[in-house]
């Protein structure tokens, strides 16, 4: 069988190309992957499209936001691109006013759905969600049942990083609590699924099959994350 | 004008008590930030509220005790949860799934303008870049009724529930009630109806503060809490 574990972030990430897109879950601080995006910010990639529910904190933890400080985003795909408080400038704003960053704001749920869409080989879907706003211009309306929705293409990516509790070495995840958010949709909407872990990998039939969240048919790489990695 | 500006209005934790009695027993609720956070505190004894997050939760209790947090478990404004009897987990899609798919019976948000049509405009503040849309074009959209639960005025005095809204739209027409720290008022997609005035507030006080034209209620009455 094909050996899905690598020993380090490093190696894990280090065939990442130039201009490919990225996705890089979590949802506030929680089920970020932490590890391996510091790991694409050593290894340099630049031009890079990232999907992502925000463009990154304020704080000094390594997140998305951090590639974008280190300007290799060319373009952000996200739900928040800003701080909550206005007093608190993110690297991506201040870059998006200098015109040196691009982005697509999109709606949360259509987010996660477009990546659903694109790990389920659906080729758009209608929702009503943004109709009538500034979100919904440009974009295919259409009726269906007496009420306005806008068609949403799939969004699918070149890499998908991942964060979780629990993995095997068949690649079967599990996630702890609120960290599950945008991991299993992206570890399946990527073409090559990257997962940083944080217990031991176990050897396959050591988690109960009914307890997998995302089956090992989504993920490629595996890597535990080392005492000395980032756990926060 | 003036005089009405310095005059007394309502704590915001009135607004979220008088906002907590229109949730249903057995409902469940999506609540934003800001006075929609306050509500669950208030829900009347004998009633039980299920909260969803949409960070992936349904049944959120209380916030942890500090230094019991679990560094996993957020809800959707980032603040640390209490795991309680009854709580489920689950993806960002699902977590969607029951705001668009109507699973979730009310949404109560914050706005920066409700429009006499029951437009929202809650999630951009012209001239702020690219914007912060999170959840709250899907939470318009979806949920079987939003609830607005606000400050009547903004911090200059400004009506916040106008004719037509110039601020960016979250959604067309997705509001049926208005809770401010001076009145209730319904909406019915076409216009906006005053049914409840704070203490000390006439109703016509209440309209020179409103950006659009109310409809006054034949039964109007002060705050029913």
């Amino acid at each position: 069988m094909k050996n899905k574990i690598f020993q380090t972030m490093d190696d894990a990430v280090a065939d990442i190309p130039d201009g490919v897109t990225i996705l890089s879950p979590g949802f506030s601080g929680v089920g970020v992957p932490r590890n391996l995006l510091a790991a694409l910010n050593r290894q340099g990639a630049k031009g890079l499209t990232g999907v992502s529910n925000n463009a990154g904190t304020i704080d000094e933890n390594v997140d998305i936001g951090t590639l974008v400080e280190a300007g290799q985003m060319k373009k952000m795909i996200c739900a928040f691109t800003a701080s909550p408080h206005p007093s608190q400038v993110t690297p991506f704003t201040r870059m998006y006013n200098n015109d040196e960053i691009d982005a697509e704001l999109v709606p949360q749920g259509t987010l996660a759905e477009r990546l659903r869409c694109a790990a389920a080989g659906i080729g758009g879907f209608y929702t009503p969600t943004s109709v009538g706003t500034e979100l919904a211009e440009g974009k295919e309306h259409r009726e269906i049942n007496g009420r306005m929705h806008v068609l949403e293409h799939p969004l699918p990516g070149d890499y998908a990083l991942v964060r979780c509790w629990k993995a095997d070495t068949a690649g079967n995840l599990v996630f702890r609590l609120t960290q599950r958010n945008f991991n299993p949709l992206m570890a399946m909407a990527a073409k090559v699924t990257i997962v940083e872990v944080e217990e031991e990998i176990v050897e396959a039939g050591e988690i109960d099959p009914d307890l997998v969240h995302v089956a090992g048919i989504y993920v490629d790489r595996l890597v535990k994350i080392p005492s000395d990695g980032i756990w926060i | 004008m003036e005089s009405l500006a310095d005059k007394e209005r309502l704590p915001r934790d009135i607004v979220a008590m008088r906002v907590a009695k229109e949730l249903p027993d057995g409902s469940y609720v999506n609540l934003g930030i800001g006075i929609p956070t306050m509500v669950s505190s208030f829900v009347p004894e004998g009633r039980t509220v299920f909260y969803h997050s949409e960070s992936g939760i349904l049944n959120c209790g209380p916030l942890a005790e500090e230094g019991n947090e679990d560094i996993d478990l957020i809800n959707a404004g980032g603040q640390y949860l209490q795991i309680i009897d009854g709580m489920s987990f689950f993806d960002s899609a699902e977590a969607f799934a029951m705001i668009r798919g109507g699973h979730v019976d009310v949404t109560v948000l914050g706005s920066h303008q409700v429009s006499a049509t029951g437009d929202l405009a809650n999630w951009m503040l012209p001239q702020r870049g690219v914007g912060n849309v999170g959840g709250a074009m899907d939470l318009a959209t979806g949920a079987s009724g939003v609830i607005v639960a606000m400050e009547h005025t903004d911090r200059n005095g400004e009506p916040k529930i106008v004719q037509e809204c110039t601020f960016p739209l979250t959604g067309k027409g997705c509001v049926y009630l208005i809770v401010t720290d001076l009145a209730v008022i319904e909406c019915d997609g076409h216009g906006l109806t005053l049914k409840e005035v704070a203490p000390g507030w006439t109703p016509e006080e209440v309209q020179q503060l409103t950006g659009a034209i109310l409809a006054i209620s034949p039964d109007v009455k002060e705050f029913e809490l």
